[in-house]
């Protein structure tokens, strides 16, 4: 290979003038938790509510929750986000549609939605998953002790169910944290799009996905650990199924 | 005295011989081997590298880079010499390059002095200066227009870099969008996301010849930059390959061919759609064919 190996570039300054390449995958790194942390955020309450609404037991809530999980589980995320950006302005009112147009973050907050919604549907198929793998038992126990449908899930379905399904969410919030990649096609400069933009100046394209890649490592790395510290303090002894 | 002639003429030709063998390294020795040559296209540099309507690799860069593939072959004296054809982008490029996957690079690449530290560039093809696009009835064609505007460029080019400068020196208070690429980019500008599109002229040429109605852009004449030179990429310190690609492209810009060339994919009918981009040779232009060079510098083309 001819290749000019310079893995001191990052210490380079950007022709941009703005600092270093260093610096400026360090600004993709915080774009790239922020945006992670709120789309988690809008997945988690909003898959949560989906997710809950599919174990009731009227109908509708059940088919109006499985056709959410269909329509943005099974579109690609990346149309997902274009449509979001793209389109979705463009359906909103003259005056409004300009202003959501001309928004400084508008990129971000098209991210953040497409994100958070395509997460949405997956934690959703999690708590359902988490709600209907109790016994049957647990939610009769709550009716025969007399309490409402919401008191049940709050005292007794929610707080064993989302301790069953913590190992899968936990995956999910990696995922949602590699899932920020795909933002930089609409224009939000994360850490991917500045590992692209660092090898479109410097042609070192093999340092820059290399360090895009460790630090995505290590990003995974901590959140990792950060969960399986939670999830140890959560555990009911006898009462874990997954283990 | 006769022997040592004879040793002489022995000697000689045994350097003449390991000259010649010599002379073999590299991408020639690579292609003498194979007998093939790879050269690397975009899918949609228009008019330097692109595919028609037959998903076939057509351009300006192209048809310069099949004539350095004639003077390959006649170098080395093949009778035939296959070329493939691999498509890069912007990301791959490089690596491609390096690994030996491509040997000549046909596009829309700018020969700058952080590039040459990786790859080396035959003659400067194209000389494009950084310029902005907006709508005509938006009435802007000063760079002091764009104050207080909101404007686009794509994000991991030397324009943005520009724009931002000149933002920053004249205090103009512009709100500067990154694009992801020049295609989202200009549809910022179609959509008024953005008043303005600032890249290299060429590219806003083709973006407006595209756009579903032509005559309502403008492109400014007002520059950011000096013109920046396009040059086809090769291997870095491959002299000999180097030297037959540019003796083959100086050959062609400086005989009539080159102004032919040019005017085939800048002032005339362009497939696939049959575009015309309106952009006759100008001075600069006019003299890096004149004199052909792969400096990287842009006042050696003023």
């Amino acid at each position: 290979m001819n290749y000019n190996w310079n893995w001191g570039i990052f210490w380079d300054q950007t022709p941009d003038a703005t600092g270093t390449y260093f610096a400026s995958l360090m600004s993709g790194l915080q774009v790239t938790i922020l945006l992670a942390l709120v789309a988690w955020i809008i997945a988690f309450v909003l898959g949560s509510v989906i997710g809950i609404m599919r174990t009731l037991p009227s109908r509708w809530p059940v088919m109006i929750g499985n056709a959410y999980i269909e329509l943005f589980r099974n579109i690609p995320l990346l149309v997902q986000l274009f449509i979001w950006f793209f389109v979705v302005p463009e359906l909103l009112p003259g005056e409004f549609g300009a202003w959501v147009k001309q928004l400084r973050n508008g990129p971000f907050i098209a991210a953040m939605l497409g994100l958070g919604f395509y997460m949405s549907s997956r934690v959703a198929g999690q708590v359902t998953a988490g709600i209907n793998a109790l016994p049957k038992g647990q939610r009769m126990a709550g009716t025969a002790i007399g309490l409402t449908t919401w008191q049940t899930y709050r005292y007794i379905l929610l707080p064993l169910a989302y301790r069953i399904i913590f190992p899968p969410l936990t995956s999910e919030f990696l995922n949602t944290i590699k899932n920020t990649a795909p933002a930089l096609t609409i224009g939000v400069l994360e850490l991917t799009a500045q590992a692209r933009s660092m090898q479109e100046f410097s042609f070192q394209v093999f340092e820059a996905f290399t360090a895009a890649a460790g630090i995505y490592l290590l990003l995974s790395a901590v959140v990792t650990i950060g969960m399986r510290m939670i999830e140890k303090r959560l555990v009911i002894p006898g009462f874990n199924v997954g283990k | 005295m006769k022997r040592l002639f004879l040793l002489g003429g022995m000697i000689a030709a045994a350097f003449a011989t390991q000259a010649s063998a010599q002379e073999l390294t590299g991408t020639l020795k690579k292609i003498k081997d194979t007998g093939a040559i790879t050269i690397g296209f975009r899918d949609s540099s228009v008019p330097f590298s692109y595919l028609d309507d037959n998903q076939k690799p057509v351009g300006f860069a192209m048809d310069i880079c099949y004539k350095i593939v004639d003077a390959v072959k006649k170098e080395l004296k093949l009778d035939k010499l296959e070329v493939k054809l691999n498509p890069v982008t912007s990301a791959t490029r490089i690596p491609l390059i390096a690994n030996g996957t491509v040997d000549l690079e046909c596009g829309s690449t700018t020969n700058n002095v952080d590039r040459q530290k990786q790859v080396g560039f035959t003659n400067t093809h194209f000389l494009t200066a950084s310029r902005f696009v907006s709508k005509k009835t938006a009435k802007l064609d000063k760079i002091d227009d764009l104050k207080g505007k909101s404007v686009v460029s794509t994000s991991g080019t030397t324009n943005i870099k520009q724009l931002t400068e000149v933002n920053a020196a004249r205090n103009l208070g512009i709100n500067i969008i990154p694009a992801k690429d020049h295609a989202e980019a200009f549809l910022m500008v179609e959509t008024d996301r953005a008043a303005a599109f600032v890249m290299d002229d060429i590219l806003l040429a083709s973006l407006a010849a595209g756009a579903r109605d032509p005559n309502a852009y403008a492109i400014s004449k007002d520059a950011f930059s000096k013109p920046e030179p396009y040059g086809i990429m090769l291997r870095k310190g491959d002299d000999a390959f180097k030297k037959v690609a540019d003796a083959a492209t100086a050959a062609l810009y400086t005989s009539p061919e080159g102004a032919k060339i040019y005017e085939k994919w800048f002032t005339q009918k362009i497939p696939p759609k049959g575009l015309n981009l309106n952009v006759p040779m100008g001075p600069e232009q006019t003299k890096a064919f004149a004199k052909p060079s792969d400096s990287a510098d842009p006042d050696a083309y003023l």
